[in-house]
């Protein structure tokens, strides 16, 4: 049988919803994220509480090859979200990422236009260690002096990466690190050096 | 406050709430820029706060306390309707005290009070884009944008140096957010503008009938523009609240007879109140 949704769905979509806006407004800090959801495996409950919050017939997700080769998970998403699943990650509006350290490139995604920024894809990475008091030196808009954060696991080359995404600001894509029972963000605006 | 039978949580059905508030994530990752959204009618009219309401109803949760301010009052008839809206139809706890708010919807002013970092404030916005009376063109205001190319807001800056002396823009007054965009602060006396930089508060900004949400992060630059030569500068009062007192505030002018009677006192009626309960008496009070 296909696992449930949200329990309450009005207000557990408001607080994942919360989290993540706290998440991207704050960089660097971690936010705590209940969602009551037991998805297939390899979706992380985080994951999946992300999709049911905010994706739906006019935000399309895409998956990484872990969650699309498996039957239930696709199912799953479809079932609770009325989302489409793109085979291009270009279409997407959030991506969701169970195998975090092969993450495609974020040039895969859909950067935004210099006149329209906002049209650009909100990467989901599941992680297993997040943590912000060590790691990456983060500044930029929503944080106050400097932040930090680490977490795994992730490409070797992800700093350089996010150095390429910032760079490209205003275009770029937003990225969410969700761990199990919390989440933290990096938007395009953040620059990230490493430690 | 009898809750409404009927309607969704915060009025707004589950599908709005999300479109809302994907606009409001890419708001936030890209500050200062003028997110288009799907604005939806509110059961009240255009101008009144439809932009705001919608951004209120996308983030309000169960838990949260609700503050609406007209002109930095809470007992005006805008304040008053909205603050009801959302008491009827989502139940949330709602408040007069700025600190103990967790949201504050404001129609043209910041409290006076600091805000604090676990508070989001929504603004009503009228006109979003700062260059559309420059450009009426959205196309070309667009572009504008996306080369970062702001000249025209200068020539309109230096304009009214040349004709009056000084930068005579007195609200909405321009502002660039970290180092990228310039944004329209909404109809905010250039006296608030200070208040937005390196705010603790998340600060989102909604425009129901131009369809567009725009946001600034906390601890984010905002810098209001101006020239080497002619630095922004705030408005000053000459005199202090005449009820409680207060100085360096933003003050309204009351008319008090035909005979050209006056007095100046505080904008933000729970800052004049708070103080006036906490013992400071104005010179207006004192005479009574």
């Amino acid at each position: 049988m296909l696992a449930r949704g949200f329990t309450d769905p009005v207000h557990d979509a408001q607080g994942v919803f919360r989290a993540v806006m706290d998440a991207l407004a704050r960089p660097g800090t971690i936010q705590a994220l209940a969602t009551g959801l037991t998805p297939p495996a390899p979706l992380t409950p985080e994951l999946a509480a992300l999709a049911l919050a905010l994706a739906d017939a006019d935000a399309p997700l895409w998956l990484d090859a872990g969650l699309a080769q498996s039957p239930a998970v696709p199912a799953f998403l479809r079932f609770h979200t009325g989302a489409r699943i793109a085979d291009d990650p270009a279409e997407a509006a959030f991506a969701l990422v169970s195998d975090a350290a092969a993450c495609p490139d974020f040039s895969a995604f859909a950067q935004g236009m210099p006149a329209y920024p906002d049209r650009s894809a909100t990467l989901v990475l599941a992680v297993s260690a997040l943590s912000g008091d060590e790691g990456w030196h983060l500044d930029g808009p929503g944080i106050r002096e400097s932040a930090r954060l680490s977490a795994a696991p992730l490409p070797a080359d992800m700093p350089a990466r996010l150095a390429r995404n910032h760079a490209g600001f205003p275009q770029g894509i937003d990225l969410i690190l969700a761990a199990p029972g919390r989440l933290a963000a990096l938007p395009r605006s953040t620059r990230v050096r490493e430690g | 406050m009898t809750a409404e039978t009927g309607y969704n949580f915060a009025y707004l059905d589950e599908g709005t709430k999300r479109m809302i508030r994907r606009a409001i994530l890419k708001a936030i990752a890209i500050p200062g820029y003028q997110v288009p959204f799907a604005s939806r009618e509110m059961p009240m009219p255009y101008g009144w706060g439809t932009g705001g309401v919608q951004v209120t109803a996308a983030i309000l949760g169960k838990s949260d306390v609700l503050k609406v301010i007209d002109q930095g009052s809470d007992d005006t008839t805008n304040a008053v309707s909205i603050r009801a809206f959302f008491a009827r139809t989502a139940e949330v706890a709602v408040t007069t005290r700025t600190r103990d708010a967790t949201v504050i919807q404001t129609r043209h002013r910041i409290p006076e009070a600091p805000l604090h970092a676990s508070q989001v404030l929504v603004y009503q916005v009228p006109i979003p884009e700062p260059l559309r009376f420059l450009e009426p063109r959205e196309t070309e205001t667009r572009q504008l944008h996306a080369l970062a190319e702001y000249g025209l807001m200068h020539v309109k800056l230096y304009e009214d140096i040349a004709r009056h002396g000084h930068i005579a823009t007195t609200y909405a007054y321009p502002v660039e957010v970290a180092g990228r965009y310039v944004m329209d602060p909404s109809p905010t006396p250039k006296f608030d503008n200070p208040k937005m930089d390196d705010c603790p508060a998340l600060q989102l900004f909604g425009a129901g009938r131009e369809k567009r949400i725009y946001a600034v992060p906390p601890y984010t630059r905002v810098r209001s523009l101006d020239f080497e030569d002619h630095p922004f500068r705030v408005q000053t009062f000459d005199r202090p609240c005449a009820l409680c007192g207060a100085e360096g505030v933003y003050l309204d002018e009351v008319l008090l007879d035909d005979a050209g009677g006056r007095m100046f006192v505080c904008s933000d009626t729970d800052h004049c109140e708070e103080r006036r309960a906490d013992g400071p008496i104005g010179m207006e009070a004192a005479h009574a």
